[in-house]
């Protein structure tokens, strides 16, 4: 069986420590710029707290995996070769990459430092993953949200390294690391500048009947009745038209968040190492509610007991949920 | 001397649209050189197969050098072994869009394609010391970055090419977006992306036109047009400009594009005959200016 570790999100120092405390094996997390792809206001660390959130975490058998998965233009690499050293030097236990150029500077100037392959770098076969096995000595890949579990289970066979899933969170639409549609209507990269449907672009607009609009930029992203709450305006699940769709309808996707609680049991016996958690984003209580959850969760399957998911699928907070692709070839 | 390139087709042209599509680009295009393959969706691939030998023998005979393309997205059995194949080839040349493609050519040489994320000068010169001939840069990046990774090209002596027409590829998914909107899922489409030859459109609820669908991938609603930026590419070092087909009359497009490489064309004459060619369709080029990707930054006011 495989350790089934539990990968938390770690968006802020204090977060940190509440997923820590909560009970996870690990925890990522990012510096406060474009070298991770949660380059938001108000989250993240500078060297100084990540120096303390590694000692916190360490003295309590954590690891620290930092996220250095956006793609530096050229020009600018210089930020993410020190975010690199920075991190080399603070001893974070891994570092999670997309490019191949930053991947290579990490092998060759912090030889022995573990890779993992970020899910920004859009390896979905057993010959792209084998890839950066190969060059950059990668010791785990993130897989991107669009395999099911066969499929997983057959790259299992055919590589050399570990897996880590996405299991609960935001539901990624498009494959990572290739998506510029932030960029196309706000000026801001995804890949280059970590930023997705930023927040400053945002807008509510409340019309003359009550019903309220999401905009993003400027452009419409959905709409909402009177009596419905507003959710936030993310390009890949909004309501647009079509020439045979006019009444308007979800073109990618539903708001709808990923939970693959009920899929644990079989993720793990299809040879998948490590189950992260999405949402670096998110509250400390979220952080404490689902990374409580999901160990109680894993332990049980682990220890061989019917784990109780009631609380797991309690989390989305009434927020639609979906197994995505993991579940069957038909969400395609 | 700067290259003008046709990129492979985006999107499911029916047969008898294709063989007629280049043959006149065979015939008529000043184009140098010709990208072919199925780039977007392996189930499309089949239906080209068997007019791609004559293809590409029309479009050789006609001075042109042709590359072969890569799937973008490698995940199934069919597209990990289209893959492997064309990675297999001596010849023609070819460009891989997928880390899986790299893994398959190993040394040998090769185009890496606008798939691959080469974004700077480390990457590419990585990508360099792995047989790497030739670079296109992601449609997103900006004037300064562009710049920058040409010089680090050059002095590799790589070719770098840069998308200066057509719509961009904003993104690509798992699940077909053509095959949702039909109330349809992948494996069950029915080819009916084949009948939206320039992407279907999609419009904000309050109807503003905003993305195009075109299966899997998400393009821009806008044409991106760099004409005006031309000059500035060369000058940085950019070696090849990247035209891709769209449903408009692209012998126009192409000589527009000549004209102002070869300095025959003053430039506004070029570019009005360049939009006459495109039909009703808006441009872009704020990716190139550092702006919203949809804009279109006036020469005058981007300096």
């Amino acid at each position: 069986m495989s350790l089934a570790e539990l990968i938390c999100p770690a968006g802020t120092p204090a977060a940190l420590r509440t997923a820590v405390d909560a009970g996870a094996d690990a925890v990522y997390c990012g510096f406060q710029d474009a070298t991770n792809a949660r380059n938001f206001p108000g989250l993240n660390f500078t060297p100084a707290e990540l120096a303390e959130a590694v000692a916190y975490a360490h003295a309590r058998g954590t690891k620290v995996l930092l996220a250095l998965n956006t793609y530096p233009p050229a020009g600018k690499v210089d930020l993410w070769r020190q975010a690199a050293d920075t991190g080399a030097r603070l001893g974070v236990d891994a570092f999670i990459v997309a490019d191949m150029g930053v991947a290579d500077y990490i092998a060759r100037t912090h030889p022995g430092t573990r890779l993992h392959l970020s899910v920004q770098a859009a390896a979905s076969s057993p010959e792209a993953i084998r890839y950066y096995c190969a060059h950059f000595g990668v010791k785990r890949v993130v897989l991107p949200r669009i395999l099911t579990i066969p499929e997983i289970r057959q790259i299992r066979k055919e590589i050399p390294c570990e897996i880590e899933t996405f299991i609960f969170g935001n539901h990624g639409l498009m494959v990572e690391g290739r998506c510029s549609l932030t960029n196309y209507l706000t000026g801001q990269s995804t890949n280059m500048d970590g930023v997705c449907s930023p927040a400053s672009d945002v807008e509510y607009k409340r019309h003359e009947d009550g019903s309220m609009s999401s905009q993003l930029a400027g452009f419409t992203i959905d709409c909402f009745g009177a009596d419905e709450k507003a959710g936030y305006p993310t390009i890949c699940k909004g309501r647009y038209t079509a020439p045979h769709r006019p009444e308007g309808y979800y073109a990618f996707e539903e708001p709808i968040s990923l939970n693959l609680s009920k899929l644990l049991p079989e993720l793990i016996d299809a040879g998948v190492h490590a189950f992260k958690i999405e949402g670096r984003q998110r509250s400390k209580s979220y952080v404490r509610g689902v990374v409580t959850a999901f160990r109680k969760a894993v332990d049980d399957i682990r220890a061989g007991r019917p784990a109780d998911m009631a609380d797991l699928v309690a989390l989305t907070e009434g927020q639609k949920q979906t197994q995505g692709a993991f579940e069957t070839k038909k969400w395609r | 001397m700067t290259k003008l390139t046709l990129g492979p087709i985006a999107y499911h042209w029916p047969a008898e649209m294709r063989r007629d599509f280049y043959t006149r680009i065979a015939d008529e295009a000043p184009v140098d050189e010709v990208y072919l393959g199925e780039v977007i969706c392996s189930k499309r691939a089949p239906f080209q197969e068997a007019d791609l030998p004559a293809t590409i023998e029309r479009l050789e005979r006609a001075g042109k050098t042709v590359i072969l393309s890569s799937l973008a997205e490698v995940m199934l059995t069919r597209e990990r072994k289209a893959t492997a194949d064309l990675a297999a080839l001596e010849a023609p040349e070819i460009e891989i869009n997928n880390a899986a493609g790299l893994f398959a050519r190993g040394k040998r040489p090769h185009r890496i394609g606008p798939f691959m994320n080469a974004y700077n000068e480390v990457t590419i010169a990585w990508m360099a010391s792995q047989g790497a001939t030739h670079v296109s840069l992601p449609a997103e990046m900006p004037a300064p970055a562009i710049a920058a990774a040409a010089g680090a090209a050059r002095d590799l002596g790589l070719g770098v090419e840069v998308q200066v027409f057509g719509r961009a590829s904003l993104a690509v998914s798992a699940r077909c977006y053509h095959a949702r909107a039909h109330g349809r899922t992948k494996d069950n489409c029915q080819f009916v992306c084949e009948n939206d030859d320039d992407g279907m459109p999609l419009r904000t609820t309050d109807n503003r036109p905003i993305l195009r669908v075109n299966g899997i991938q998400t393009q821009s609603e806008s044409y991106v047009d760099l004409l005006p930026e031309t000059a500035r590419l060369i000058e940085v070092g950019v070696t090849h400009l990247r035209l891709m087909p769209q449903a408009a009359d692209m012998v126009a497009v192409a000589s527009a594009f000549r004209g102002v490489v070869d300095g025959t064309h003053d430039l506004l004459e070029a570019e009005a005959g360049l939009h006459q060619a495109c039909g009703g369709n808006s441009f872009s080029n704020g990716f190139y200016h550092g702006e919203a990707g949809y804009r279109r930054i006036s020469r005058a006011a981007a300096g």
